[in-house]
């Protein structure tokens, strides 16, 4: 057993930093201003006290490369950082037998003024690296990166796309027993994303045991030998990684879908001035927060309009996280222009019957023209995710190819020749 | 796991055999007890860190400038001019028959140092935040390397006072040998406050403005641009108990051939070592709140 936990709990102080001042403070604070008001969190009432963690137990033998899944704010971050030994837990303990490096953020402590060659030995020291062991993986790390030609060129003027190379070469020459990892795919285009998790692939191979935070249940699923599934701060579940992805799914799929409200949300200049689209909600039929890849999408826009417009049209546009614009629905293709719409609020429904969106998460951009003035336009209004009950098979991430499932009819192969290599 | 074991070059000691043998990594996480020890062998295991952290301060502080480290050594000989016109000059205060600009230049160039460790260390916590809150390692290595970093420009202005004693015939003696001494009871000292001090920075950042203040007020009740003989008698003791007094008094001692004061010294050095063991557990008292007051 290379990691033990017992019953580990964190408590968090939040908010609340505002108590009773006495007027004597008052004065103070309005000479000194907000660092005061720290020295008044420290009274804080019990009341004010979250919960991050709960009793939180569960052991990983070496060599397992464990998944730790749920919903935002269900702890999982915490208790990497209580297991990363950044944070102390409140009550509870763990053993860890082995070294453990982190990484909670891709480059860390990376100094933009500083070279390509300099970072990397910096950041390999903050990492736990030694300088000869930097020095001995630095050409490795490099010809990863691809940054080859610009070791010697301040960070600051690599691309972001250099960087995060750059960054995360160095935190994947990390060799430790136990790998903590937090959500640091999520980062690079799709391209890098997949490098990156192959690298992690060849590190679970390797015999490492490693702790894996994300969302991506297609990483988790294909990565995994083992899920744990945090709610609200306790294990819901743990087993195998598709057993806690079945869990976690349940759970998601039980959420009530939220109306994100985009009446403040920054826009276009001049967008919304006549009408302007003031909230949106994305659900599956049943109103939940998740899609099942195939089934309907619902949409509802609630909308002001401020002065009388005349021939308007809606559209929405769905686009992959890395800004790929996937497919565009608009009114006007069901029922063409809406010719009179007086001031006042309305709301608006919208129905995506042949859902073939390939699981995954996409941003909806939502927006509204009249004839030819366009209206109102929020980019990346709200977010969604499209996942899929079918077991995704063991080629890993070769099954998120494209945007769009189509069906396909496939035939047993046919022999059309004896000898493998004749013909030609 | 003893399989894992093998594919781990990075074993921070050289006894990797023993090492695996006796499993040193069993690290257990728990709720420290209040005053938590002082993990000596966790900051040794990371010394390279401190010497990474110690180099970065210093490559990084003069990049897009115009004078580089010439600032190092501009800060003190900037002071001494000022101070030798006002009180050399103007205010006919004496310097024990050392001419002022050198006997001023050994005070400024020690404070400069002991003034710059202090506040970088006081705000280097809170300034490295972002390692804090999502990296491992002995918290005390940050402003460790802040102090680190200011014996570089020391160096540097050290120079500067080779110059002046050479221009003004100032005789080397054998007395420079206890020099070591002095510079690393500053380190010490500047040490030992700026843990105490960038430990309370994370929670009250009061400090931030409180320091600067604090620190100019401390200079003038240190023998730095007046003599100690300027003091009356009957109250150079209060003088003495300041323990940069005794650390400035050994470097002219050592530099300018003045008479050694062996109590101040011995005061300066107690107080220094005691200030650091007292905030060595103060730091690692808070230490447990950074990651998520910071």
């Amino acid at each position: 057993m290379i990691i033990q936990a017992r019953n580990i709990s964190k408590q968090y102080r939040i908010g609340a930093r505002q108590a009773a001042y006495s007027t004597l403070r008052e004065s103070i604070s309005g000479f000194v201003r907000a660092p005061l008001n720290r020295l008044r969190a420290n009274r804080a009432a019990a009341d004010n006290m979250i919960w991050a963690l709960r009793d939180v137990s569960f052991h990983v033998e070496a060599g397992e490369v464990v998944g730790i899944i749920g919903r935002n704010g269900a702890g999982k971050s915490t208790l990497l950082k209580v297991l990363s030994r950044i944070t102390e837990p409140t009550t509870g303990e763990i053993d860890l037998h082995g070294r453990v490096g982190s990484l909670l953020e891709v480059g860390t402590g990376f100094h933009p003024e500083l070279t390509g060659r300099e970072n990397i030995f910096l950041n390999g020291a903050i990492l736990g690296m030694k300088r000869t062991e930097i020095a001995e993986k630095f050409d490795e790390i490099v010809a990863f990166a691809e940054v080859e030609k610009f070791v010697d060129t301040p960070v600051k003027h690599y691309s972001s796309g250099m960087y995060m190379r750059l960054a995360f070469s160095v935190a994947a020459h990390l060799e430790p027993e136990i790998l903590l990892i937090d959500e640091v795919l999520a980062v690079g285009d799709a391209a890098f994303q997949k490098k990156c998790l192959g690298k992690m692939g060849d590190v679970a191979k390797q015999g490492r045991t490693v702790l894996f935070v994300s969302h991506n249940m297609t990483a988790i699923r294909s990565l995994c030998t083992r899920g744990i599934f945090l709610s609200s701060g306790q294990v819901s579940f743990q087993g195998t990684a598709a057993a806690a992805i079945d869990h976690y799914i349940s759970e998601l799929s039980s959420v009530q879908a939220d109306e994100v409200d985009l009446s403040r949300t920054s826009r276009p200049h001049g967008a919304g001035e006549t009408l302007q689209i003031a909230s949106i909600r994305i659900c599956s039929e049943d109103r939940r927060a998740v899609i099942r890849a195939g089934d309907p999408i619902d949409l509802e826009l609630g909308f002001n309009v401020k002065r009388g417009v005349d021939e308007v049209a809606f559209g929405v546009a769905v686009s992959s996280q890395d800004n790929v614009n996937v497919v565009e629905c608009r009114s006007s293709h069901h029922y063409g222009a809406i010719s009179t719409l007086e001031p006042g609020e309305y709301s608006l429904r919208c129905r995506i019957d042949r859902n073939v969106l390939s699981p995954g998460i996409y941003s909806l951009s939502v927006g509204a023209r009249s004839s030819r003035v366009f209206l109102d336009y929020v980019p990346g209004a709200i977010t969604f995710e499209v996942y899929s009950d079918e077991s995704l098979g063991s080629i890993w991430l070769e099954d998120v190819g494209g945007f769009i499932r189509l069906q396909s009819e496939w035939t047993e192969p046919v022999q059309v020749n004896k000898n493998g290599n004749a013909s030609n | 796991m003893k399989g894992s074991m093998e594919n781990s070059y990075s074993l921070p000691l050289q006894n990797a055999k023993e090492a695996q043998e006796t499993d040193p990594f069993t690290v257990r996480i728990r709720p420290s007890r209040k005053w938590a020890a002082i993990n000596l062998r966790d900051l040794w295991d990371y010394r390279e860190l401190l010497y990474f952290l110690t180099w970065r301060d210093v490559k990084v502080r003069y990049k897009q400038t115009l004078l580089g480290a010439a600032w190092a050594v501009l800060q003190p000989l900037a002071a001494m001019i000022v101070f030798w016109l006002f009180f050399g000059k103007l205010a006919g205060i004496g310097s024990d028959g050392i001419p002022y600009p050198v006997f001023a230049y050994a005070g400024l160039m020690v404070w400069t140092f002991f003034s710059n460790a202090l506040n970088n260390s006081g705000n280097s916590l809170v300034g490295n935040s972002n390692l804090i809150t999502k990296v491992y390692f002995p918290r005390m290595i940050i402003p460790g390397a802040a102090v680190a970093a200011g014996l570089v420009d020391f160096a540097i202005a050290f120079l500067i006072m080779l110059v002046l004693m050479a221009g003004y015939r100032v005789p080397v003696t054998a007395a420079v040998l206890i020099l070591p001494l002095p510079v690393l009871l500053t380190s010490l000292l500047a040490l030992g406050i700026g843990l105490w001090m960038s430990a309370l920075n994370v929670k009250y950042r009061d400090i931030r403005y409180a320091l600067p203040f604090g620190i100019q007020l401390w200079m003038f009740a240190t023998p730095i641009i007046y003599p100690m003989s300027l003091v009356p008698e009957k109250w150079r003791w209060l003088l003495k108990l300041n323990p940069m007094t005794g650390i400035v008094e050994a470097y002219r001692a050592a530099l300018l051939g003045s008479t050694l004061d062996y109590s101040a010294l011995a005061i300066s050095a107690a107080m220094s070592l005691a200030i650091l063991v007292f905030a060595a557990f103060e730091f690692r008292r808070m230490e447990k709140e950074f990651a998520d007051v910071v």
